[in-house]
């Protein structure tokens, strides 16, 4: 405290730290004090039941050209065995925590054991969990925990299949950050990526994953 | 192959002609004219569409407004706490005075690593400090990463919007740059293929490069998050590939809570680009142990922000997330482009920022490149009333001239003084432009108040498209067209 009255007394000595918050002071000495409160007569709620909210989530990421799959938990594993085969795909990074139990046998999986950027710059996919879905904005929050890993997985490979419980879909974004933990990092992601800079003509995948596969569980 | 950087300077407002004669200059460009109309269109039809399905629209402008209002309001409070919660997560927290002091803690972090290149993710804030041209000097290249940044980068040109800032350029001019400088004769100017070439132009950079800068869309004070927006992707390449990693960021972009983005993230996309979300958005703090750089900072600029803060009726004006819908539409902005503007903050966003962070010593006629129609306003996601910025200028722009000329002014400044009191005090903006476009025929009768400017006299009616206060504002006309 006194270094930093010192500095206000000499002026020019300041750190740009005190000069910017001592303007930052005087520019407000009017305006501050206890806190606006902020007027929430937005909608927070769901409006919707769950089946609908589900039905929304799975419509919005259709829009997106991602393709949705309704199964049981049961099946997690079956139906991600049929879908990668079918596309091919053969060499699946996955964190380190998702469940051994969605993990098809006779697939070359690779846990995510600190591999460098040129290793998932090669791999045919990822397969991850999720933390959250949003059914209005058809977005994916992940929170990078255990089933889900850090976030360079689900970028640099370009496809994702991503396994998603209908119990993790709310309706709105309220109520996503309800639920978020906001001392975790947080990835939404609500499509592919794209761009419309060229003509505003809306382009696919220009850097991150370009296909997308969602298991939607519905028990 | 060899590419050249050509690294084009920022547009500086100290150095930039007059609005309308920049103007003047860029409506003679047809083609430019063109491309500018499709993409605003395309956006404000989007943009349009989504908040019509949005029952709660009006509601999440209220509370948008108050979030950022009260995030200026207690803005050293706020911006302590995100140090503090940035810094305990094992972040570093700079603060700079200006643009110069911004750019020198940059390339000192560099330094200490040893960086000769920087990748970047699009950000309006490196732009306005000349951040490129700076390390280009001190033999630090720059690389966009952005699309449209890309694009203007290699073609040697400015942004001319702040959402889509190349929307200037036609698929033929992006296919004429990316051939040249990838080395790519055989390019064709499909989209698809244009946005292909880029794609792998720049993997190769991500892949590489260990060093990022970034701006932000926002901190968050309760958290010490750090919030970006994008669509590419090109952003999340920059937060997780490198080692080092700098965010530069305006001192106005804390919010005060984590919860605080289920507003500004509803109504940011809506109004940027028309989409319900945007593709990415991510948020962390300080550094994340086994996930992404190992070394993370960010400067904390004011740069004139607090010369603003200042100001009682200007410094709503802080409150701008930056989504350019006010851009998009303006019809002064629609007709000229962002160029005219001299500044990387072009159209009513920029009419407002930019003067007021040079002190009204530079871009001093940019108050006056706008009709007042209210459409800004109107599409504001933060409720900032520029018209009421606008005219508050134009009377603090008289003011200095009066300082200068002696009484010269006094009639204008009345006129200014009067319309300031109606935007303020009018809860039916029709009802405010009719009354302004009276009192500008008052004033007008005695002596042309837009006319005084240094370089603008009868240039600006010339102008055939651009008349101040029109009889019918684009509102009013808006409205006709859609009854009929
Ligand atoms: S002034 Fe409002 S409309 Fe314009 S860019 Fe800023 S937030 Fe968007």
């Amino acid at each position: 405290m006194v270094a930093a009255t010192e500095a206000i007394v000499n002026g020019p000595g300041m750190s740009s730290r005190e000069r910017v918050l001592e303007r930052i002071a005087k520019a407000n000495s009017k305006a501050a004090g206890v806190p606006e409160s902020i007027p929430r007569g937005y909608d927070c709620g769901s409006t919707q039941s769950t089946d609908e909210t589900v039905a929304l989530f799975e419509r919005r990421l259709q829009d997106y050209d991602a393709r949705v799959f309704r199964i049981r938990s049961n099946e997690i594993a079956a139906r991600a065995a049929e879908i990668l085969q079918s596309g091919h795909r053969q060499r699946i990074v996955v964190p380190d925590g998702l469940p051994t139990a969605w993990r098809p046998a006779g697939l070359a999986w690779i846990p995510d054991d600190e591999l460098s950027i040129d290793v998932l710059n090669a791999v045919d996919g990822v397969m991850t969990g999720a933390t959250l879905g949003v059914a209005v904005s058809g977005s994916i929050v992940l929170q990078h925990g255990p089933a889900e890993g850090r976030r360079v997985l689900t970028l640099l490979p370009d496809y994702h299949l991503c396994v998603i419980q209908a119990a993790q879909v709310v309706e709105t974004l309220p109520e996503a950050f309800a639920r978020l933990d906001s001392a975790r990092p947080v990835t939404f992601f609500s499509g592919p990526s794209a761009t419309a800079d060229i003509e505003m003509t809306r382009i696919k995948g220009v850097h991150g994953p370009r296909f997308l596969d969602v298991l939607l569980v519905e028990d | 192959m060899n590419l050249v950087q050509l690294n084009p300077p920022s547009p500086d407002p100290k150095t930039a002609p007059p609005f309308p004669a920049a103007a003047k200059i860029d409506l003679r460009d047809t083609q430019l004219r063109r491309n500018i109309a499709r993409a605003t269109d395309t956006i404000q039809r989007k943009r349009a569409a989504l908040v019509e399905e949005k029952k709660d629209w009006q509601a999440l402008r209220d509370a948008g407004a108050a979030i950022r209002r009260e995030a200026l309001r207690n803005l050293d409070g706020y911006l302590l706490q995100f140090e503090d919660r940035f810094q305990a997560a094992g972040g570093t927290v700079h603060w700079a005075a200006n643009a110069a002091e911004a750019n020198r803690v940059a390339l000192d972090i560099l330094r200490e690593h040893d960086a000769r290149e920087v990748i970047k993710i699009k950000s309006m804030t490196t732009a306005e400090i000349g951040m490129n041209e700076y390390l280009a000097q001190h033999n630090v290249t720059a690389h966009e990463t952005d699309l449209a940044e890309l694009i203007l980068q290699l073609g040697g040109d400015q942004p001319s919007h702040i959402v889509v800032p190349a929307l200037h350029k036609n698929r033929q001019q992006v296919r004429e740059i990316f051939a040249r400088s990838m080395g790519l004769p055989g390019l064709s100017d499909d989209p698809e293929a244009l946005t292909a070439a880029a794609r792998q132009y720049l993997r190769e950079k991500f892949l590489r490069v260990k060093t990022a800068i970034c701006g932000a869309n926002f901190l968050i004070a309760e958290t010490g998050g750090v919030t970006i927006v994008e669509s590419e992707g090109n952003g999340r390449m920059c937060l997780t590939l490198p080692e080092t990693l700098i965010a530069i960021v305006g001192i106005e972009k804390v919010i005060p809570r984590f919860a605080d983005l289920e507003v500004l993230l509803q109504t940011l996309p809506r109004s940027a680009t028309g989409e319900r979300m945007n593709p990415y958005n991510s948020i962390w703090s300080g550094v994340i142990p086994g996930d992404g750089p190992k070394n993370m900072h960010v400067v904390l600029l004011d740069n004139g922000r607090t010369r603003v803060l200042r100001d009682g009726i200007g410094r709503q004006t802080l409150q701008c997330i930056r989504c350019g819908a006010c851009q998009n539409a303006c019809p002064v902005y629609r007709q000229t482009g962002g160029h005219a503007y001299g500044s990387v903050y072009a159209g009513p966003i920029g009419a407002i920022l930019t003067p007021q962070l040079e002190d009204m010593r530079h871009a001093q006629s940019l108050p006056y490149a706008s009709s007042l129609c209210g459409a800004c306003y109107e599409v504001c996601p933060v409720k900032i009333n520029i018209p009421e910025v606008l005219v508050h200028l134009r009377a603090r722009v008289v003011d200095r001239g009066r300082r200068k000329l002696a009484s010269l002014f006094d009639q204008e400044r009345a006129g200014m003084m009067m319309m300031a009191a109606i935007f303020a005090s009018s809860r039916r903006y029709e009802a405010a432009q009719r009354l302004a476009r009276t009192a500008q025929r008052t004033v007008r009768h005695g002596d042309a108040w837009y006319h005084w400017l240094p370089g603008m006299a009868g240039r600006w009616t010339e102008t055939r498209d651009l008349a101040p206060l029109p009889q019918e504002t684009f509102r009013e006309w808006w409205q006709q067209r859609r009854r009929s």
